[in-house]
């Protein structure tokens, strides 16, 4: 048998990466929802399908452009230059911004969709009652999202605890840096230890089942209290 | 009138097919309609005094400067003192209806607005006090449109603008909600800005008309003088009618009758709508009017009134029935009336303008002050 303890470090590594990607998802993510379901640029549904696109792209492909963007002869590695370092790669903070690039559109289309869902009505009251567009944004147009939030930041996370394919490309299998669940998972089967890899796996399948059934309650108790 | 008791606007622009060229006066008090078929502009005019649409133009309410294209001034909406309602009511769905009614009440105080209308006296007027801590999604159509007028009043606007507030509703609900609607306008200063295309809630509401079409000003004025201008389509709508404002000068205690006078004369209505001296308004539909040459002597008729006729127009291209506007009493400050008749009936009587003969007035309807407050119900 293999001690508990010994799995312990990949989850903890995984979930302080999918939360911090996922508070980053939220702050990055909004603005854009926002500008994406308000504009009346022609070109936005260009910049919407820019970030549509990890949905279609191989993980692998993501992984590799960002492993070019920051490794030692990209922007990264310049940036590292400035403390001496060669490359951005292989880090956990490469994890994080390859996590947000990978699941951003989980989060931004939710909450796009939110914003369109209440049209320009409410944000119309609103300034005719004296709210300024700044606080109309946080009274009126957030809360009224809220569903859009809850979905985005769900799926945002579920999603980037789920990732592999951008973490093998960028992060490699640093303990207790860039091994994640999933890396651990294929690690334990590559070394034959069933034992650990079925613990991992099944904790995970749980983990997505309670996610989704939380997030179908949770919209389903929304929708109710519309009513 | 001086600047700062008229709004005034100028707004010239292309809206979606057709162009808007208005020069819009009202004064800062009563109500002043805006009216006209779907599609006139007259929301997008309203849109534009709000702020919340933008055409080239100028616009100042009561001596404030809200827009100067030529100086390059523009007043975002939130900057204007104004409350709006819309057609739906559009509450904020995530508040109660007590936080949609301090919403702008709120922001309009931070702002250092001084409180004119406060919260338990608006929600008495509007009979909403049992509703406060329900959410908007649990009222029902009539309801929502008065927390929706609380909610704009509360935000202490010099000026109210109302687009069709009550067209998404049933005739019942409507007729639920327009004494509130009347009661607001008896209490409260507030100059409004009323956009229908019910000629029956303006004759109800408004005291000042702007009639539009294809995005221009067909005529302005008050409602009484543009409702019996044979010029203007009014006089051509099937229901078209007159209002006369007058005030109680006797109850008929004994068969329950109110004498109202009028510009011009006095009308007997049914019921005793006292007190006297109170401002009554009422409505003459043009097919509840006849005319006689002689006085009668006899009839169940009870308002025979002396007028002279002013002008004769034919209805319909074929002349089979005509509009007469007629003046009670002889003097010019005497109210005007329109009648609908057949042309046979007007050349057997001989009725052209100049000559003075009886209205007889089958009905006269009480439309405005009827009961003072309305009972909550």
């Amino acid at each position: 048998m293999f001690e508990l303890s010994e799995l312990w470090p990949p989850i903890r590594l995984t979930l302080t990466l999918a939360a911090i990607a996922t508070v980053t998802l939220l702050i990055v993510g909004t603005p854009i929802a926002w500008w994406l379901a308000r504009s009346k640029a022609k070109w936005k549904e260009a910049v919407a399908t820019v970030v549509a696109l990890p949905l279609v792209l191989p993980p692998t492909v993501i992984g590799f452009y960002l492993l070019i963007f920051l490794g030692p002869n990209g922007p990264g590695g310049a940036i590292a230059g400035l403390w001496g370092g060669r490359t951005l790669a292989f880090t956990f903070e490469a994890l994080i911004l390859g996590s947000v690039l990978y699941s951003m559109p989980f989060v931004v289309q939710p909450i796009r969709n939110a914003f369109e869902a209440f049209g320009e009505r409410p944000l119309e009251a609103a300034a005719t009652l004296r709210a300024t567009p700044w606080n109309t944004f946080w009274t009126v147009a957030v809360p009224l999202a809220r569903p859009g939030f809850m979905t985005g930041a769900v799926l945002g996370f579920a999603h980037t605890v789920g990732e592999f394919g951008v973490v093998l490309m960028i992060g490699g299998n640093i303990p207790g840096q860039t091994k994640v669940l999933s890396i651990a998972i294929y690690d334990y089967v590559e070394t034959l230890r069933w034992a650990q890899a079925h613990v991992l796996a099944g904790g995970m399948l749980i983990f997505a089942f309670v996610v989704i059934l939380a997030m179908f309650t949770l919209e389903k108790r929304i929708g109710k209290l519309k009513q | 009138m001086s600047a700062a008791s008229i709004i005034s606007a100028r707004f010239a622009g292309k809206v979606g097919a057709f162009n808007v060229d208005v020069a819009i006066d009202a004064p800062m008090q009563g109500v002043t309609a805006l009216f006209g078929p779907s599609g006139c502009g007259k929301t997008t005019i309203l849109r534009c005094i709000a702020g919340l649409q933008r055409l080239p133009g100028t616009l100042s309410v009561g001596g404030e400067v809200w827009q100067d294209d030529a100086q390059g001034l523009f007043r975002p909406p939130h900057e204007r003192p104004i409350g709006y309602v819309f057609q739906e009511a559009s509450l904020f769905a995530h508040l109660s209806v007590r936080a949609n009614l301090l919403f702008g009440h709120a922001r309009a105080m931070k702002a250092g607005a001084r409180e004119v209308i406060r919260l338990d006296d608006l929600v008495e007027l509007l009979g909403i006090g049992h509703l406060l801590d329900r959410a908007p999604g649990n009222l029902s159509g009539g309801e929502r449109q008065r927390v929706a007028v609380g909610r704009a009043l509360l935000s202490q606007p010099r000026l109210l603008l109302m687009d069709e507030p009550l067209s998404a509703l049933d005739r019942i609900t409507k007729d639920e909600i327009l004494p509130y609607f009347e009661a607001l306008h008896e209490k409260l200063s507030i100059p409004v800005i009323y956009v229908s295309h019910d000629i029956a809630e303006i004759e109800r509401l408004a005291d000042r008309l702007i009639l539009l079409d294809r995005g221009r000003v067909l005529a302005s004025g008050l409602l009484s003088d543009l409702e019996a201008d044979p010029a203007l389509p009014l006089v051509h709508a099937p229901e078209a009618a007159v209002i006369l404002e007058g005030t109680v000068a006797t109850i008929d205690e004994a068969y329950g009758l109110t004498t109202v006078s009028v510009a011009g004369g006095a009308v007997v209505i049914p019921g005793r709508r006292g007190p006297v001296g109170a401002a009554r308004r009422l409505r003459i539909g043009a097919s509840d009017v006849s005319f006689i040459r002689e006085q009668p002597t006899a009839t169940t008729i009870l308002n025979c009134l002396p007028v002279e006729i002013l002008s004769v127009t034919p209805q319909d291209g074929a002349a089979i029935q005509m509009n007469i506007v007629a003046r009670l009493s002889n003097d010019a400050s005497g109210a005007r009336i329109v009648a609908r008749v057949t042309r046979k009936s007007q050349e057997v009587l001989g009725l052209a303008p100049g000559v003075r003969v009886f209205a007889q007035i089958k009905s006269v309807a009480l439309i405005a002050g009827a009961t003072g407050r309305p009972d909550r119900s």
